[in-house]
């Protein structure tokens, strides 16, 4: 993932808060929170992951006038070529990890870029799952003045098959 | 707000329920907010037949974010400066799901946590850790 231009915005940032369940009013009431210790709306800790809206390649959203692998007429809209398997997947398999650093937190105003490099990956076997596959990344984002504010490190695994619920 | 460190014992907890009967509609907003829309989340007929689950189910990053609620709540607004997790089990419309944090450490001002999220079931399905500034 690489963002250019990741403005952090008030209304997003409400947004997001309500779709975690989150009432606290730091995250919409600018009165209440200047009255706050940070004295500011700031975003909740998992924010960051919200700037896959500003990365224009982002997989994971469906792009005007290209086809889309969600249902319509048909359970996909895309032809899978390896039959079946591929578990958990139908793109991007799942997200097995997520750290975050925060270096300070994110307000509205700021506008960040990311940064993003791959990682370690490694194997595993599961009972579950079949094999699975890790992989690693690292995406340091920065504000306008060019000063790192959050250090994220996510770990995607793609399954053989998909996960067993027993 | 914030805590002290002088009011912290190591095993202490805080723990919080962060959904009753999780909604598929709120999958559907974290898709929304997140901008993660694959439809593993949001498309039953897609996840049930091409990918072969028993029904949608929640990103693992909407569940870290229901813990971060916890974890601001405990440790106050702008104190986090790390948090973690392994997303250890699925998470699925209807799941009821707590979370807590216990006290493993204090020193040089920062309160090292350990973060675990359950479902009804006591299931673990998110399991980490935070770090928090503490006065």
């Amino acid at each position: 993932m690489a963002v250019k231009k990741f403005p952090v915005e008030a209304s997003h940032i409400m947004m997001f808060a309500r779709s975690v369940g989150d009432p606290n009013p730091i995250y919409y009431d600018e009165d209440y929170a200047k009255g706050t210790e940070p004295g500011t709306i700031i975003a909740p800790p998992t924010f960051a992951q919200a700037s896959a809206q500003f990365d224009p390649d982002y997989f994971l959203r469906p792009k005007i006038g290209e086809p889309w692998f969600g249902s319509g007429k048909e359970p996909t809209g895309i032809k899978r070529e390896s039959g079946g398997g591929g578990g958990g997947g139908g793109g991007g398999g799942l997200h097995a990890e997520q750290h975050f650093e925060y270096h300070r937190h994110l307000k509205p105003g700021d506008v960040l870029t990311g940064t993003t490099k791959p990682g370690k990956t490694w194997e595993k076997e599961s009972k579950r799952a079949g094999k699975l596959v890790f992989s690693e990344s690292v995406t340091e984002y920065r504000d306008q003045h060019g000063e790192l504010v959050i250090t994220a490190r996510g770990v995607g695994v793609r399954t053989e098959r998909p996960v067993d619920q027993k | 707000m914030a805590l002290k460190a002088s009011d912290l014992k190591v095993g202490d907890t805080y723990s919080e329920c962060l959904v009753e009967d999780l909604k598929r509609t709120q999958i559907v907003q974290y898709a929304g907010a997140s901008g993660d829309y694959n439809p593993l989340h949001t498309d039953e007929v897609f996840t049930t037949k091409v990918a072969g689950y028993p029904s949608v189910f929640a990103h693992g990053m909407l569940t870290m974010g229901m813990t971060g609620r916890m974890l601001t709540d405990y440790v106050g607004d702008g104190r986090l400066t790390k948090y973690g997790v392994r997303f250890t089990n699925q998470v699925w419309p209807g799941d009821t799901l707590h979370s807590t944090a216990t006290v493993e450490e204090v020193a040089d001002g920062i309160v090292k946590l350990k973060v675990e999220t359950t479902n009804q079931d006591g299931t673990v399905v998110v399991s980490g850790y935070a770090e928090a500034r503490v006065d």
